[in-house]
């Protein structure tokens, strides 16, 4: 590594490893968690026409992944940046 | 203007622009074929990958197959969009860092050995062709159905065009066609989808149609839909599960995690410029497949609801045979749509009770090819959709044969058969494999193998069993070694393998399976298309154990994996 000491690679890589686990546990719970596992007691909260779980299942897993994958773009973005390992 | 003279207008109208496009980006060098010259613009990109990964199945059949299945078709909803978070978090950025132009390559230089690059290229050849033939029917089938060509003239006009932008253009001609493809594709399924929304529900965006209220009434269009599919004796369509929670939570997995590990995909963000831009173009890439994604539930559910009502227009009265409305007679005649009048009364009865129901055969094609004129909308929607089922199986081809061609050019004649072959050899060479591996796609679309229902869900079990283990431990680990990687992919394919082919025949010749496909044979209650999210499990597990067992990783290489974990730098790689 030129540009970077290797604690300062080690600690970008944990930083980076940290949020990619954060977000992964918020991927699991909207769509494994609040679609499949805890469908059923979704479906007894109505947003509209559509009962909470199948909502989920149908919609709103899909609008949390692009969030969750836009966050990770810009915050690493951020941390490309702080750690001067950017390709600018 | 008549609906045949519209429909070749719009056919007609995108191929011309596809050809253009491919008159304007011919590929210059290797590195124009394998990866568009590496400057594709992060958005730019996330169209073409949006419409690389739309196949066929998705633009045709996904909505019929919801519209079937009702909550339990959320694992394709899921499974085919949340396997691009994987993409974007665990494979994307890195790969595009290391910066060469295949898969293969990568598990070959990461586990140091030909070996792995073998069993990499068998891999994603099998995922691959496996992919291709079901886009070569769509293409025949699309033909067919609204041009009323033959199928196979249709299959070779569909393999003409293809063959013109990608052996001339490779990977440049794919990527800006893709774009035009997406934008023909997603218009086609959307405008439908607006309006038939409006007419139900009032609303013009289908997502929120789905969840709003009927037209001149106070009942939500799920609860009537419910309503009218558990009178016909269905289960009710918003709770209906696929088999158990387990079998869905891994068939959603097997998906997710297939998707993220199929080669086409991967190669994608290939042709961006950055480490930056992967990851950007991931979330871009997920955009533009989730506004379908999104519509297609609300298809679903309408398309049925609009089915039903026509066939039973109120409780009890069923549809007068004679009277049945045209598109019902047009796609009677295609053999998708048929009617047996058991009882002998002339009306269609529709019912969940095979004894009892008329409609012996509803395709599920039907919700999305139907739909339009179900809907009564105008002609030119209609062949706008033809346009739009055409651009989804065209691009998708596309980037299955450049997966193949590049990993035939460059993992096994470069890579291993003949290294000293100059960059223009090479170049030749792409254009040469391109080619047989259109001829040989269209080979297996004019004669389909038996098998080939059953080999897409196969492509995802392997891409998840093998190929995205393989990848994801080559960046996350600095342990698994080359004896560990190798003996992880062979055990993968393996249990996923022998576990499908034990439910569905070997070679899914159904006589010799040994177990039956019965559900309560089943592990853990497993379908066999769900498998893959095991055999990933196995990978792991056997990945890891060996390289305990064995020499450990070389410094040189765990050097290359730090390499690749840091955005900055990527000029250092090109070694090619």
């Amino acid at each position: 590594m030129s540009h970077m000491t290797d604690e300062k690679a080690k600690e970008y890589w944990g930083r980076n490893v940290s949020l990619m686990i954060k977000l992964l546990v918020i991927w699991f719970v909207v769509s494994f968690g609040f679609g499949i596992i805890l469908v059923d007691v979704l479906n007894q909260f109505q947003v509209g026409g559509y009962k909470l779980g199948f909502w989920f299942a149908q919609q709103g897993s899909i609008y949390c992944f692009v969030g969750l994958t836009f966050f990770y773009a810009s915050k690493m973005a951020a941390l490309d940046r702080e750690f001067n390992v950017d390709e600018d | 203007m008549d609906l045949q003279t519209l429909t070749y207008l719009f056919v007609g109208g995108t191929f011309s622009v596809y050809i253009g496009i491919a008159i304007w980006a011919r590929a210059g060098s290797t590195k124009d074929f394998y990866v568009a010259g590496g400057g594709v613009h992060p958005i730019a990109n996330g169209m073409a990958t949006a419409a690389d990964w739309m196949s066929a199945a998705s633009f045709i059949s996904m909505a019929g197959l919801i519209s079937f299945m009702g909550y339990g078709g959320s694992v394709f909803l899921m499974g085919w969009t949340g396997g691009f978070v994987l993409l974007a978090m665990l494979l994307a950025p890195y790969l595009r860092k290391y910066g060469k132009f295949t898969v293969p390559e990568f598990i070959g230089d990461r586990y140091y050995s030909r070996a792995a690059r073998a069993v990499a290229v068998v891999c994603l050849i099998i995922c691959s062709v496996t992919y291709v033939i079901g886009q070569m029917k769509g293409i025949g089938v699309a033909f067919s159905r609204f041009l009323e060509v033959d199928y196979n003239t249709g299959l070779l006009i569909g393999m003409c065009i293809v063959f013109f932008y990608s052996v001339l253009g490779g990977m440049k001609g794919i990527t800006y066609t893709q774009i035009a493809q997406f934008v023909v594709l997603i218009l086609a399924y959307t405008i439908p989808a607006i309006f038939i929304s409006l007419n139900l529900t009032g609303n013009p965006f289908p997502q929120l149609g789905l969840g709003s209220t009927m037209t001149g009434s106070e009942t939500f269009l799920l609860d009537r839909l419910d309503q009218v599919v558990m009178d016909l004796g269905f289960n009710q369509y918003t709770t209906d599960v696929r088999g158990s929670g387990i079998n869905m939570f891994a068939y959603t997995m097997s998906l997710m995690i297939g998707t993220a590990g199929l080669p086409h995909v991967i190669i994608r963000f290939f042709t961006v410029p950055k480490v930056r831009d992967a990851r950007a173009s991931a979330g871009w890439a997920l955009v533009f497949i989730s506004i379908l994604y999104t519509t297609a539930p609300a298809v679903a559910a309408m398309a049925r609801l609009n089915l039903i009502e026509t066939i039973e227009p109120t409780q009890g009265e069923y549809l007068v045979y004679d009277e049945r409305p045209q598109w019902f007679k047009n796609w009677e005649k295609t053999g998708l749509l048929a009617f047996e009048d058991k009882n002998e009364d002339g009306r269609i009865q529709y019912s969940s009770d095979a004894n009892v129901n008329e409609m012996v055969k509803i395709d599920q094609d039907i919700m999305v090819l139907a739909n339009p004129e179900i809907a009564k909308l105008p002609n030119w929607v209609i062949a706008l959709v033809a346009a739009g089922g055409l651009a989804a199986a065209l691009s998708t081809a596309a980037g299955l044969l450049l997966a193949i061609a590049s990993s035939i050019s460059h993992d096994l004649l470069k890579g291993m058969i003949a290294p000293n072959i100059t960059e223009k050899q090479e170049l030749r060479a792409s254009r040469i494999a391109m080619a047989l591996a259109i001829a040989g796609a269209g080979y297996l679309g004019f004669n389909p193998p038996d098998f080939a229902a059953g080999t897409v869900a196969l492509a995802f079990g392997l891409a998840a069993s093998s190929i995205f283990p393989a990848l994801m431990m080559g960046i996350f680990s600095k342990k698994v070694n080359r004896e560990g990687a190798i003996a992880g992919m062979i055990a993968g394919i393996s249990i996923t393998l022998f576990y499908v082919f034990q439910h569905k025949g070997i070679m899914f010749v159904a006589s010799t399976s040994f177990l039956g496909d019965m559900s309560p044979n089943w592990f853990l209650g497993i379908e066999p298309n769900a498998f893959g999210v095991v055999g990933a499990v196995v990978n792991f597990a056997v990945a890891f154990t060996v390289s305990s067992f064995t020499a450990a990783v070389p410094a040189k290489v765990r050097e290359l994996v730090d390499y690749i974990r840091i955005p900055v730098g990527a000029e250092e790689a090109h070694d090619h």
